[in-house]
């Protein structure tokens, strides 16, 4: 019964969104303020349903229904009851019904705490949003059903992937899909404020609260990702610029761009159409990821099964929303330039450099994630773009972006004097060097860039740490004094701070951990001692032990250094007799300083498991973990952000008073 | 602001979605690596032996000239998957009969010679391809990488990734049968 109610409610929230599309949209060209605000119903009542046919699914999932082939794909009757829900969105239809979810959701907000948002505008972004709904919801009745039953039933299921049963994975997906789907309200925004042929500051501010829910959910879902493939997959590797990883990358640069962007059109009226195309590109390169995702047009580890009649669809889809919006733009952008003028060393200019690299930087990952696909069509020829590649062109566009984003907050707008910056910035240039030297001391040898990279992540470090002190003058008054400074300033500018100092501790993470990497293989019987990056790890054998839903070979390492005991870790190979496959657990000792990671490979050689040698794979990542602290630093300086009361989504109408530059009252 | 600036952004989405159209034609595999060498002449090749090992080096002319088919390997001491296939492939020449041929790609040749010492040799001949070159002749993709080439030098199948686990050796147990029958049923 239940999955008959959750198809029902599909179907419903489709007619719902086909109504959606159409009334309110009709109501803000003809002037019927009933026939706007119906929008608010329908965007309310369409994650009712959705919500209803998900928790439809996700029931069937926990009482292991195996009467609906989705759950006897992707469950079994043993597995943990947190994969049990996980495996609500672990395949195709469920997660695609997740997305759905999602867009409502995002819909809904608008509608319920979008209070300041003028009829028109509202109405008209809410049936844009019902356009998109309507494309995914007819695409998930259609061609990918979540509920399709299977006669007879099976007595137990075909198990979740087991690299997917994991606590991180499990939150990943929603997460990663929050910040993706997040963008279409942003989007929907886009494409109303074109209909509307109107772009104003006011219009920036009430867009960029989503913007910045969306990136947030996107910076921890990309980085619960990569330290799920950190730590899952068993190679040491936190990034790999798989065509994946990179299809949810590309909307983080953008959005971020977006984010700066949106900030000159909300506070100088420039940047408009700007920040439109941005705005549309951002979601389109997130329906790009869905598509690539799910149409297996590149070769990829997330791929899901492949189909090209949902390729097909899902083109069809994007040819519209994309081409249309697209198409759109092209016709009224032209109309709508105009608002404040800059010189070219200024806050503008700064975020208008920032946007520049990023969106080149987009461009060059983009280009790499489709070249294959391109000489394959061309010239017939299969090859792969690999990290080599996207580090040779992606970090010399990043590092200037960082060293210019250290300076960008201490600009002016309109004109600033970046004579008096440097001035300023003196001994963060000296530290920074002094930084980088230091570096080059305590290493034996490193690629240049490595020194460099730690230079300019420390400039952008202490300069950003510079400006917030700055502006509570932190050192000029009594410390009481500054406190009720920093206690007044804005929450967004604490927010700014936060994630330009966590970016900058996630370089730190990123250059650490990549250029004094230390990696062996090595093949050890019982007893064996290994030496890597100071310390002595002796292989003590393998046991097995039984899991919940597997079987395990666990190996013991025991860790020293100079002879004094520092840990054991315990990596495992386990095997899940259902899904027929196995996965690597790593041990992970962590530090600040830097992680000891070590996995267990496969028995090296035929027969070898029973004498009792493997192959171990040891790594000391230095510095590592300060990428996710970073990251964290990211979500959190958006989430300060975005508690800012000038942003806060239901804050009162201010769209008539010119934003007050100076000292805002708390 | 002009028109065609506005227009640009729509052009590039065109092409590229020209792009994916032609990508989703259902008979195109992505996960599929061609191969241009099979039902070819082995490629032209002349590799010095790995020195102090004790088997001579590897050219074209030792694949050309044999009564049956061949099975060249590529591999190097640095490989890992490679140690896990050197016992099959010491399996399949013991046992199997088959005769094997080795090409050591850009591995150090004390490297390769200790390695060798420790797992044993079961290769006929071995050139040391220290710079790469004849493994791209052989359009080799990584290591390790299997073909089997029949008796007057035509290369017949290629196995990308070790020949490891009981659907891969089956597999290529499949290849090598039909390659030998092939043979047979010619002379």
């Amino acid at each position: 019964m239940t999955p008959e109610i959750g198809q029902f409610a599909l179907a419903l929230a489709l007619i719902i969104a086909l109504v959606q599309s159409v009334l309110p949209i009709l109501g803000a060209s003809r002037g019927d303020l009933v026939w706007m605000r119906s929008a608010r119903t329908s965007a309310l009542a369409q994650l009712v349903f959705i919500g209803i046919a998900f928790a439809a699914l996700m029931r069937s999932f926990m009482v292991s229904d195996f009467t609906v082939a989705n759950v006897v794909e992707n469950s079994h009757s043993l597995k943990p009851m947190l994969y049990k829900i996980a495996g609500t969105w672990g395949s195709h239809e469920g997660s695609l019904l997740l997305w759905v979810l999602i867009l409502a959701a995002f819909g809904a907000g608008v509608a319920l705490l979008g209070t300041n948002i003028p009829d028109a505008l509202k109405a008209r972004t809410l049936s844009v949003q019902a356009w998109i709904s309507t494309g995914f919801l007819s695409f998930l009745l259609l061609t990918s059903n979540p509920f399709e039953r299977v006669f007879p039933p099976p007595l137990d299921g075909n198990d979740l992937n087991p690299l997917l049963q994991d606590v991180g994975l499990a939150m990943h997906p929603p997460l990663l899909y929050f910040g993706y789907v997040g963008f279409s309200i942003v989007f929907s925004f886009a494409v109303a404020a074109l209909i509307e042929g109107r772009v104003d500051a006011a219009w920036a501010r009430w867009v960029r609260p989503w913007t910045l829910a969306a990136w947030m959910s996107l910076t921890a879902g990309i980085a619960l990702g990569s330290w799920w493939a950190y730590y899952e997959l068993g190679w040491g590797g936190w990034w790999f610029w798989d065509p994946v990883e990179n299809v949810s990358f590309m909307p983080w640069l953008l959005g971020t761009a977006l984010l700066h962007s949106a900030i000159v059109t909300e506070k100088r009226d420039a940047f408009k159409s700007w920040t439109i195309l941005l705005a549309i590109l951002t979601f389109s390169l997130s329906l790009l990821g869905t598509f690539i995702v799910r149409s297996g047009l590149l070769t990829s580890v997330h791929a899901f099964a492949v189909d090209p009649e949902r390729g097909l669809y899902i083109l069809g889809l994007l040819g519209l929303s994309i081409g249309g919006s697209l198409a759109l733009y092209a016709w009224r952008a032209p109309s709508m330039e105009g608002g404040g003028l800059f010189a070219p060393i200024s806050r503008e200019g700064g975020l208008l450099i920032n946007n520049l690299l990023l969106v080149v930087a987009t461009g060059t990952v983009l280009v790499g994630t489709l070249y294959p696909l391109f000489t394959e069509a061309l010239a017939d020829q299969k090859i792969s773009v690999g990290p080599p590649f996207f580090n040779a062109s992606f970090i010399p566009i990043m590092l200037p972006l960082l060293a210019i984003m250290a300076v960008g907050p201490l600009l002016s707008w309109k004109r600033a004097d970046l004579k008096g910056v440097f001035q300023r910035l003196r001994f963060v240039a000296l530290l920074s060097g002094l930084a980088a030297l230091a570096v080059w001391y305590l290493t034996e040898g490193g690629p240049a860039l490595a020194y460099l990279s730690i230079a300019i992540a420390t400039w952008l470090l202490l300069a950003t740490l510079r400006e917030w002190a700055a502006r509570i003058r932190l050192f000029d008054v009594p410390f009481a004094q500054a406190v009720r400074r920093a206690r007044n300033l804005p929450r967004a500018a604490h927010g700014m701070t936060l994630a330009h100092a966590g970016l900058a501790v996630a370089v730190f993470g990123f250059v650490g951990s990549s250029a004094w990497k230390s990696e062996k293989i090595v093949f050890v019987q019982s007893g064996a001692v290994t030496e890597i990056a100071g310390f002595d790890v002796r292989f003590d054998g393998v046991q097995r032990v039984q899991g919940p839903n597997y079987v395990a070979d666990r190996g013991t390492l025991v860790v020293t250094r100079d002879g004094a005991p520092v840990t054991t870790l315990y990596p495992e190979r386990r095997f899940y007799p259902v899904a027929q496959s196995t996965t690597t657990e790593s041990a992970i000792r962590s530090t600040l300083a830097g992680d000891l990671y070590a996995s267990l490979a496969e028995p090296a050689a035929e027969g070898a498991a029973q004498s009792g040698a493997w192959t171990l794979r040891i790594l000391y990542e230095p510095l590592v973990n300060f990428i996710w602290i970073g990251a964290a630093l990211l979500v959190l300086g958006g989430g300060l952000s975005l508690s800012d009361r000038r942003l806060r989504v239901g804050a009162p109408r201010r769209a008539t008073i010119p934003k007050p530059q100076a000292t805002p009252a708390e | 602001m002009t028109r065609a600036l506005a227009a640009l952004p729509i052009l590039i989405a065109l092409i590229v979605g020209g792009f994916f159209l032609w990508g989703l034609n259902p008979s195109r595999d992505p996960n599929a690596i061609p191969s241009v060498l099979i039902s070819q002449p082995a490629p032209e090749f002349d590799l010095a032996p790995v020195d102090h090992v004790g088997v001579p080096g590897l050219s074209r002319a030792d694949l050309t000239d044999n009564p049956a088919p061949v099975v060249v390997n590529v591999f190097a001491s640095w490989c890992v998957p490679c140690r896990a296939e050197h016992a099959v492939l010491t399996r399949m020449v013991e046992q199997g009969g088959v005769r094997l041929m080795g090409i050591n790609y850009k591995d150090k040749p004390e490297d390769a010679r200790a390695w060798l010492e420790n797992l044993g040799n079961p290769y006929e001949r071995i050139g040391s391809d220290l710079n790469g070159r004849a493994g791209i002749e052989w359009g080799i993709s990584g290591v390790p990488e299997t073909f089997i080439v029949s008796g007057n030098g035509t290369v017949l199948f290629r196995y990308v990734g070790p020949v490891v686990g009981a659907e891969a050796e089956e597999k290529f147990a499949t290849a090598l049968a039909q390659a030998r029958a092939a043979t047979g049923a010619g002379t």
